[in-house]
């Protein structure tokens, strides 16, 4: 059950060559800044661009591209949100939906199809009620925010019956109010609907908390892949390059209403943390994202600081220092799995004595919530 | 009032623009759509090619189509082989020429409402399983209305007021290619002004009135757009 491609192509100066294997379930962000060539490796894998020959796509088993294969767009059981929603003006909500539904027949969307794990195609009753359309099925879309546009497209390519959802940037044309809108939409998806998801960002909070997978990609070639933690991990990515190096780590909620507006959470190893209150839901877990720079090292456990967060790690490994003097720590929290970076300074490494192994412990100033 | 030959005569016109009309929607939507996708490096030939009609002067049109129709040209040949009488002189010869005559009146609003739509709704159907004729049916029609409406109607108008190539083509036979434009001179010719006034005040009424239903319409069909 993979995802498999291995496709390059130039248009003028831009060059992609992009090589990767990600699991064909579960979500994985293809993260990068703007001009890596995301967007082209999406539209590539959709059909939209033409690559060079001799490139492979398969998706679950099943061969898009190959030798002497190149099935067109329309017969690729693709399903793609643009990041303008692209809804077709002259038809309304209803019937955007429908234009999806009657084609799905068309490129062979069936059971007998080997790799095909969903089952059932999706009714479009439950789309629309995953996506909370009922109210707004019978308008034209010219009326809807720019945040119901992209749930009506999001619902329409679902409604496809995709066996890959590829999402270019669905939320960067929108606005801040119209994204916390969505984003409760794509946790309800991502965690029912079982179709594999390569979803593109730029943005590393859509990223920590919607993924389970990362692939890396600078200048048109994938740096890094793998599961979200062990690549976000890594103190050589480009992305640790960045002041945005964070992880993101599990924990468990223990107490919602916890003293002086906190909820209380445990991590894997039973660690307190210690957040400003949940009020989301009555769910058991959450993600926690934590930027490498909230984050500095003592080697005894602080007595007296304002700060309430501290755990005890080990030291994985450390970075090269950079040119402001800084340097990434690689940590593993104790007594479990999860990774942590810290980004301090040279100086401290030094009269320190950091060193791979060490027992340390993390005082982490900042901390965001992710669902 | 108006003589018999001139309700004739403005039947055979409203025939003759109706037909044209038609066929300029079958052969130019094609071509149309070719001109605003193609990235052939001469396109530039065949978009000046369907512009001259705009530019040159009808006689000249006229007398070429005339030498082609001829049993010596490309066109009289082609009949002839086919054993059909020669276009010439004939309403049929009127249609073929009026096609050309207003090919530009209806290809370029297609080629500007077609380019308008651009690739994005397109790659949006080709994803949602559409092949690509029903892409073009179910999405680049619609999304075309009121560039069709334009184009139907300019090229109807067009041909109403067409003179020049008839005359040269169609010659001036009542009942069969005389149309409203050459009527009207042989009014003028003959000094029958009021006949003239009748036959003239109708085409300028009919022209303004169609114009008008283009502009209207096309304000209604804009608010429509997103």
């Amino acid at each position: 059950m993979t995802i498999r491609a291995s496709v390059s192509l130039s248009r003028g100066d831009f060059t992609l060559q992009a090589q990767f294997e990600v699991p064909g379930q579960g979500v994985t962000a293809v993260f990068g800044r703007s001009g890596s060539g995301k967007s082209t490796l999406l539209r590539t894998l959709a059909g939209l661009e033409t690559p060079q020959p001799g490139g492979a796509i398969s998706v679950n088993g099943v061969t898009w591209l190959g030798q002497g294969i190149n099935v067109p767009v329309h017969q690729r059981r693709v399903g793609y949100v643009f990041q303008e929603p692209g809804l077709f003006p002259h038809l309304s909500v209803r019937g955007n939906l429908e234009y999806a539904l009657k084609r799905r027949v068309g490129r062979g969307a069936s059971a007998a199809e080997p790799g095909n794990v969903q089952g059932a195609e999706p009714a479009i009753d439950e789309v629309i009620a995953l996506l909370g359309l009922e109210s707004f099925l019978g308008r034209n879309p010219a009326t809807l925010s720019g945040g119901e546009k992209q749930r009506v497209a999001i619902a329409r390519a679902l409604l496809s019956s995709p066996a890959l959802l590829l999402m270019d940037e669905p939320l960067a044309a929108l606005d801040l109010h119209s994204k916390e809108e969505i984003l409760p939409f794509l946790d309800r998806l991502f965690a029912s609907a079982g179709i594999p998801v390569l979803y593109v960002s730029h943005a590393p909070d859509e990223v920590a908390r919607l993924a389970d997978h990362l692939l890396l990609m600078e200048e048109g070639t994938v740096l890094a892949q793998g599961p979200l933690a062990e690549v976000l991990g890594r103190v050589d990515s480009p992305l640790a390059r960045t002041d945005e190096a964070f992880s993101v780590i599990h924990c468990d909620i223990v107490e919602h209403d916890g003293p002086c507006h906190l909820s209380v959470l445990s991590t894997a190893a039973g660690d307190r943390v210690y957040v400003p209150r949940i009020t989301a839901g009555q769910r058991q877990n959450i993600r926690l994202r934590i930027n490498a720079r909230d984050v500095s090292l003592c080697s005894q456990r602080p007595v007296g600081s304002s700060i309430l967060n501290i755990l005890q790690a080990t030291i994985v490994q450390l970075s090269a220092p950079d040119k402001k003097g800084q340097q990434l720590v690689q940590l593993r929290l104790a007594r479990s799995d999860e990774l942590l970076l810290a980004r301090i300074s040279e100086y401290s490494c030094q009269q320190m004595g950091l060193v791979a192994g060490m027992s340390i412990y993390c005082q982490i100033k900042a901390i965001a919530l992710l669902c | 009032m108006p003589f018999e030959s001139d309700i004739t005569a403005l039947w055979i016109t409203l025939r003759l623009a109706s037909i044209t009309v038609l066929a300029l929607l079958v052969v130019g939507t094609p071509l149309a759509w070719w001109l605003a996708n193609s990235r052939w490096r001469y396109k530039a030939v065949i978009e000046a090619a369907v512009a001259l009609p705009l530019v040159l002067p009808p006689t000249v049109i006229g007398f070429y189509l005339l030498v082609a129709m001829g049993p010596d040209g490309p066109i009289g040949q082609f009949t002839n082989w086919l054993g059909v009488r020669p276009l010439a002189f004939s309403f049929t010869g009127l249609v073929l020429g009026s096609v050309v005559y207003s090919l530009p009146f209806v290809v370029q609003p297609l080629q500007s409402t077609f380019s308008g739509i651009g690739r994005a709704p397109l790659e949006v159907a080709a994803t949602l399983g559409a092949r690509p004729l029903d892409r073009f049916l179910t999405i680049v029609i619609p999304l075309s209305r009121s560039g069709y409406l334009t184009a139907a109607v300019l090229g109807f108008a067009h041909t109403l007021g067409e003179f020049g190539v008839v005359l040269m083509i169609g010659g001036n036979i009542p009942g069969q290619t005389q149309v409203l434009s050459i009527a009207i001179y042989d009014h003028v010719e003959s000094l029958e002004y009021a006949s003239a006034h009748w036959l003239a005040g109708s085409l300028l009424v009919l022209s303004f009135l169609l114009l008008l239903l283009v502009y209207g319409l096309n304000r209604r069909f804009d608010m429509v757009k997103i």
